[in-house]
């Protein structure tokens, strides 16, 4: 579709480009300790674009701009669940005891952004949109990450960010042009054509470049041989925008994977419900196996030596990317099925677990495991939304991340024999992660003094501890509608010629 | 197809040396224009697959696309140094760690 015609499809889009610019020039207008109505102009401007994603006809499946980029359900249930976190995120944002002394319109106009980015991200099918929604994205988090200009642990989380983000996208920028000169083209099904038809001589080739590409994509989803910069920044940057980099950058660039190796690297069997074969001679399959056994291995051995919760919970994004990146070297429809419901269930889980550092923060200024004693006792929601988001990130029943664990080992088992060691891997990792997720459970309820007088965060947080609490409750007993919901999101475009 | 070689040779020279300098160097600045010189080792790349690869325009786009990408980012983690600077007085990436495991 050419050009003009796309923007007729692209309106939400257009629609979030609108609510930017409004909440950039309403900031212009408005004093200092105001600012913080510029997040009530994201959050309503957002609520808008969700609506008008939820009505777009996105069944009939087309490519815009010329094959840039692609409106399928597939990235219509990504660009909600990004928006969903952008949404909790800004509420959060506004009642945050670390951005009370910052001007807090750009960081609002900042997040929109992002958003923005990853919607390109979650669609792109050329080569070009990769590299440009992966930098809109990484540009604006390097922002976010040292927004607390005068902190310099931000100073620093920044500073790193923005290191190894650049060095990470530069080699992954370098790969692509291998994969250009290779294929003399930048759309992904050409690509994938013209892979399938080239010999073994190119093998090697091929592989060096998919490597340097795999730079990129695990720098973006913190996998772990490219996860150096995941802890640092996730400590040192504002908790608000640690829970945001915990969850949309790493859906959007788990989309963009999917695309990627099933698109390009195989036949795109899995987009049809099918088993699909590479079609390259090189062994994808464990090349991501490893990937993801490394992934979960460090992010639990690692997670267990912290005293910092903030980091611990670093470290747990980072094993439960390993979690997901299981998945996926099934290449088969379950298991990218598998990889959605996960990711909605920790997005639940894990939003929840960063607003309960957010809320003690507040309180008592730290976010140590010694600020977490006796905490459960003195702020009874905390307590038992922390215990809940606990329990839930560890993998047990009945709560909404058993359910995520389950669809994910399922997918391997059906995935045939092959898988069977991943499994076992993913259950012992399962094992050591509750030994440092219930440490926290039991510094707030059995260590330090019990307190008799009870506090409550304020009512905002309150409600997002809520908001986030029930449904990871709830989803994991009745998970029936998010799953009818991510099964009829699993239609994706396969082909443009 | 000799002339696309000599390209592609310069541009791997060029990768090398960037991804040295990152490694090595611990001075803020200089890691960023490691950096670059990654970017523009891609760059090479596109346009002279485009130019002597016998291929489309968008190698040309691309190189395009990234000259803009570059300068963007360039800014932002410019802007971060001077932030760094003015907090410690130093733009040492190894003296700017207070995060410790």
């Amino acid at each position: 579709m050419n050009n003009l015609q796309s923007l007729s499809y692209f309106y939400p889009e257009l629609l979030l480009t609108m609510v930017i610019l409004v909440a950039i020039i309403y900031d212009l207008f408005i004093d200092s300790s105001e600012s913080g109505k510029v997040g009530w102009v994201l959050v309503f401007g957002l609520v808008l674009v969700a609506i008008s994603i939820w009505f777009q006809d996105s069944s009939k499946v087309t490519t815009l701009f010329t094959d840039a980029i692609v409106l399928d359900p597939f990235s219509t249930f990504f660009k909600l669940l990004i928006i969903l976190a952008t949404i909790f995120v800004s509420i959060v944002s506004l009642h945050s005891g670390e951005l009370e002394n910052y001007r807090k319109g750009e960081y609002f106009s900042l997040l929109g952004i992002i958003t923005f980015g990853l919607f390109l991200m979650v669609s792109s099918i050329d080569l070009i949109m990769v590299y440009v929604s992966i930098e809109i994205v990484s540009i604006m988090s390097f922002v976010l990450a040292g927004y607390l200009k005068k902190n310099t642990r931000s100073n620093e989380a920044a500073l790193k960010y923005v290191v190894y983000g650049a060095f990470s996208s530069g080699i992954m920028l370098f790969g692509l042009s291998y994969i250009y000169g290779l294929t003399g083209s930048t759309n992904f099904f050409q690509i994938q054509q013209t892979f399938a038809a080239s010999g073994p001589e190119s093998n090697s080739a091929i592989l060096i470049a998919v490597i340097m590409v795999l730079a990129g994509f695990g720098y973006k989803i913190s996998a772990v041989p490219f996860h150096f910069w995941t802890p640092d920044v996730y400590e040192g940057a504002p908790t608000t925008i640690t829970a945001y980099l915990s969850i949309a950058p790493k859906a959007g660039a788990l989309a963009m994977m999917i695309r990627f190796f099933n698109q390009v690297l195989a036949d795109g069997g899995a987009m049809v419900g099918m088993g699909s074969f590479s079609s390259t001679d090189i062994p994808w399959p464990s090349i991501l196996s490893l990937l993801a056994v490394l992934t979960m291995t460090v992010g639990n051995v690692v997670a267990i030596q912290q005293n910092n919760v903030k980091r611990m919970l670093a470290y747990s994004s980072i094993a439960h990317a390993g979690y997901m990146l299981l998945a996926m070297p099934v290449m088969s429809g379950e298991s990218v099925y598998a990889i959605m419901v996960y990711l909605v269930m920790y997005l639940f889980m894990n939003l929840g677990a960063f607003f309960v550092v957010i809320t003690v923060k507040n309180r008592t200024n730290g976010e140590t495991f010694d600020d977490y004693k006796g905490l459960g006792w003195e702020m009874p929601i905390v307590g038992i939304s922390m215990t809940l988001f606990m329990v839930s990130l560890t993998g047990l029943p009945p709560t909404a991340g058993f359910i995520g664990k389950f669809y994910i080992f399922a997918s391997l088992i059906q995935g045939g024999s092959a898988f069977y060691w991943l499994v076992i891997i993913g259950g012992i990792n399962s094992v050591i992660s509750l030994y440092y997720y219930l440490r926290v459970v039991k510094v707030m309820y059995f260590d330090g003094e019990r307190k008799d007088s009870l506090l409550f965060p304020p009512r905002v947080l309150s409600g997002m501890l809520l908001v986030t609490a029930i449904p990871t409750l709830v989803l994991g007993i009745y998970w029936v509608p998010i799953a009818e919901w991510i099964q009829s999101s699993l239609v994706f475009f396969i082909q443009t010629i | 197809m000799d002339q696309l070689n000599n390209y592609l040779f310069i541009a791997a020279i060029l990768f090398s040396l960037g991804v040295f300098g990152v490694m090595t160097r611990r001075n803020g600045i200089a890691v960023l224009m490691g950096v670059e010189l990654i970017l523009n080792a891609a760059n090479l790349n596109f346009i002279a697959f485009s130019r002597f690869g016998g291929m489309n325009l968008d190698g040309h786009i691309f190189g395009l696309i990234v000259i803009v990408l570059a300068a963007a980012e360039a800014a932002v983690a410019l802007a971060i140094v001077i932030n760094i600077y003015n907090n410690l007085n130093t733009i040492n990436v190894d003296e700017a760690s207070m995060m410790k495991e």
